[in-house]
């Protein structure tokens, strides 16, 4: 007798003759088509439909699964969950980020320069008209001594270079060399309060804007760029000045600055607001 | 008569006629079903963040020369998630159950020693060479076989290390800085997405031929992976079944001695 027999055997001496004799009864009453045409009850087809059943009702809610599958993606409990799973990976991402992790560009690789992808969100290319008056960056919100910096202002502050890998949320990656001033830098210089834990990044191009969290716009390669392979920004590429860092996806560095915030809560950000994950972290 | 005495009569002989002997543990069936509806939601949103990039090469490098196919996205119909957004949450919350039940599945094995009926030994290769002949018809009879054929054993081998490559080269391309030296590991950020589009690949290859396989030749086997119970009558060597071939033989066999 094989093991599994044994296994039946012994389960069905544990029934007693009364239970059986019901529920063979309540089978035969409920369920005629398994009583065949000369009286006979075929208990294995009884036995069989109820693992058949239990099969064909749970084949068809895998089925049902499989098929709304298509719907599913955009499904709003879907979303929710999904969202959920987004703010625990952004736990993971917060507790992964370290500031001595710094990205060096592939030594042996060459920089995109005019290959470089640029976007903005208005339809042309956003310019600071002149009519608009001077172009300067504000420092404000949670600092002791709130800026408004000039462009000059801005490259007569510490410079820093680095060659580093810009990472796009699409999925493509490019080398570039950026000029510009720590953001860490502008921190200390406008006397951020500790109590800081977020920091806005604003912009003229359409109300373009990015929150980050404030230990990735602290990173030593969190910058304000104001140069691009050794030549002042283009337009298309986010003058007057624009945020980099490799620390965080190609849509959390906003161009076209005008304003830095620091804050105590998240405010989101443009593409955030859109479905994006907020971290966005590398 | 006593309706007792005749139910016990027939069950004993329907059940000589269905023999199941219990062939997957609870565990390897949850984790192998998970891991399908998982794995398959991972392919989906995972080539609809390919296709918002469908190329390899750096910015301004030249095209990528392991890829020919460089700026042919994956057909939508393959993908899943409404927009790159919405398909990157997916990617990144499916990837947890898929990693968990990875590690329930391979701790499971090591630990309950099923891992045995898949760890390659010498005589492998010849065998995997007789499942190949018998399938080409080069040979008559099916080769002798435990569990597994020795073509099912390798592929059922190898499944974890792939995916172990997978999540890897994932880990490197989500995290390029944080985790900067996983991503030195697979060669830079543009070498660790191909790994993990080529390694998917591999996988997805994998998988297809599995689920053409198992319709094709051994559909009784989905029986052991939903209730645990296999029927030896019915398995490919005792049917000699190759693709299509051999498929009903012994259904409806009633000798009481089951071959082997």
């Amino acid at each position: 007798m094989k093991h599994d027999d044994m296994h039946r055997v012994r389960r069905r001496a544990a029934m007693t003759a009364i239970d059986r004799a019901v529920s063979a009864l309540e089978d035969a009453t409920t369920r005629p088509t398994h009583v065949s045409l000369a009286g006979r009850i075929d208990h294995g087809a009884v036995r069989a439909f109820d693992r058949r059943h239990f099969l064909r009702v749970g084949s068809s809610a895998l089925a049902t699964a499989f098929l709304s599958a298509c719907g599913l993606a955009g499904n709003d409990d879907a979303k929710r969950v999904i969202a959920y799973a987004s703010r625990k990976n952004e736990s993971v991402e917060r507790w992964l980020f370290r500031h001595t992790a710094i990205n060096v560009g592939s030594p042996g690789a060459s920089v995109a320069g005019a290959k470089f992808p640029a976007y903005f969100v208005s339809p042309v290319v956003p310019v600071w008209g002149t009519a608009r008056g001077p172009w300067t960056l504000a420092v404000s919100g949670m600092v002791a001594r709130p800026a408004s910096l000039s462009l000059e202002a801005l490259m007569s502050l510490p410079r820093a270079r680095q060659r580093v890998e810009h990472f796009c949320v699409e999925g493509w990656n490019a080398l570039a060399n950026f000029t510009g001033v720590r953001v860490s830098e502008l921190a200390r210089r406008a006397g951020a309060s500790p109590n800081a834990r977020f920091v806005d990044f604003q912009s003229f191009d359409g109300g373009y804007h990015e929150s980050w969290d404030i230990e990735s716009a602290l990173h030593d390669q969190t910058l304000i760029v104001y140069g691009k392979d050794g030549e002042l920004l283009t337009a298309p590429f986010g003058a007057p000045a624009r945020l980099h860092s490799p620390v965080k996806l190609g849509y959390k560095n906003t161009k076209y600055l005008t304003r830095i915030v620091f804050m105590r809560e998240s405010n989101g950000g443009y593409w955030t607001d859109r479905g994006y994950e907020w971290y966005g972290g590398t | 008569m006593p309706l007792g005495a005749l139910m016990t009569e027939t069950t004993v002989v329907t059940e000589s006629e269905r023999p199941g002997i219990p062939r997957h543990h609870w565990i390897v069936r949850l984790s192998h079903w998970v891991n399908a509806i998982a794995f398959t939601i991972m392919v989906g949103s995972g080539l609809r963040i390919f296709n918002a990039y469908p190329a390899f090469h750096r910015k301004g490098d030249a095209a990528f020369p392991l890829w020919p196919f460089e700026g042919t996205p994956a057909p939508a119909w393959l993908t899943f998630g409404t927009f790159l957004g919405n398909a990157r949450m997916w990617h990144f919350a499916m990837m947890w159950v898929l990693v968990a039940t990875g590690l329930l599945y391979v701790g499971f094995i090591y630990l309950h020693g099923e891992w045995r009926d898949l760890l390659p030994r010498r005589g492998d290769p010849r065998d995997a060479w007789e499942m190949i002949r018998f399938y080409t018809l080069a040979r008559k009879d099916h080769p002798r076989q435990g569990k597994h054929n020795a073509l099912q054993k390798v592929t059922y081998f190898l499944m974890p290390f792939v995916g172990l490559v997978i999540v890897l080269s994932g880990i490197a391309i989500w995290k390029p800085v944080s985790l900067g030296w996983i991503t030195a590991l697979f060669g830079g950020f543009v070498w660790a997405r191909w790994w993990h589009f080529a390694a998917m690949l591999v996988l997805v290859g994998m998988s297809v031929v599995h689920v053409f396989m198992v319709i094709s030749v051994d559909p009784y086997s989905i029986r052991s992976m939903v209730t645990g119970g296999y029927n030896p009558r019915l398995s490919p060597e005792a049917r000699n079944a190759r693709p299509f071939s051999g498929l009903f033989r012994n259904l409806f066999r009633t000798s009481e001695t089951p071959p082997r």
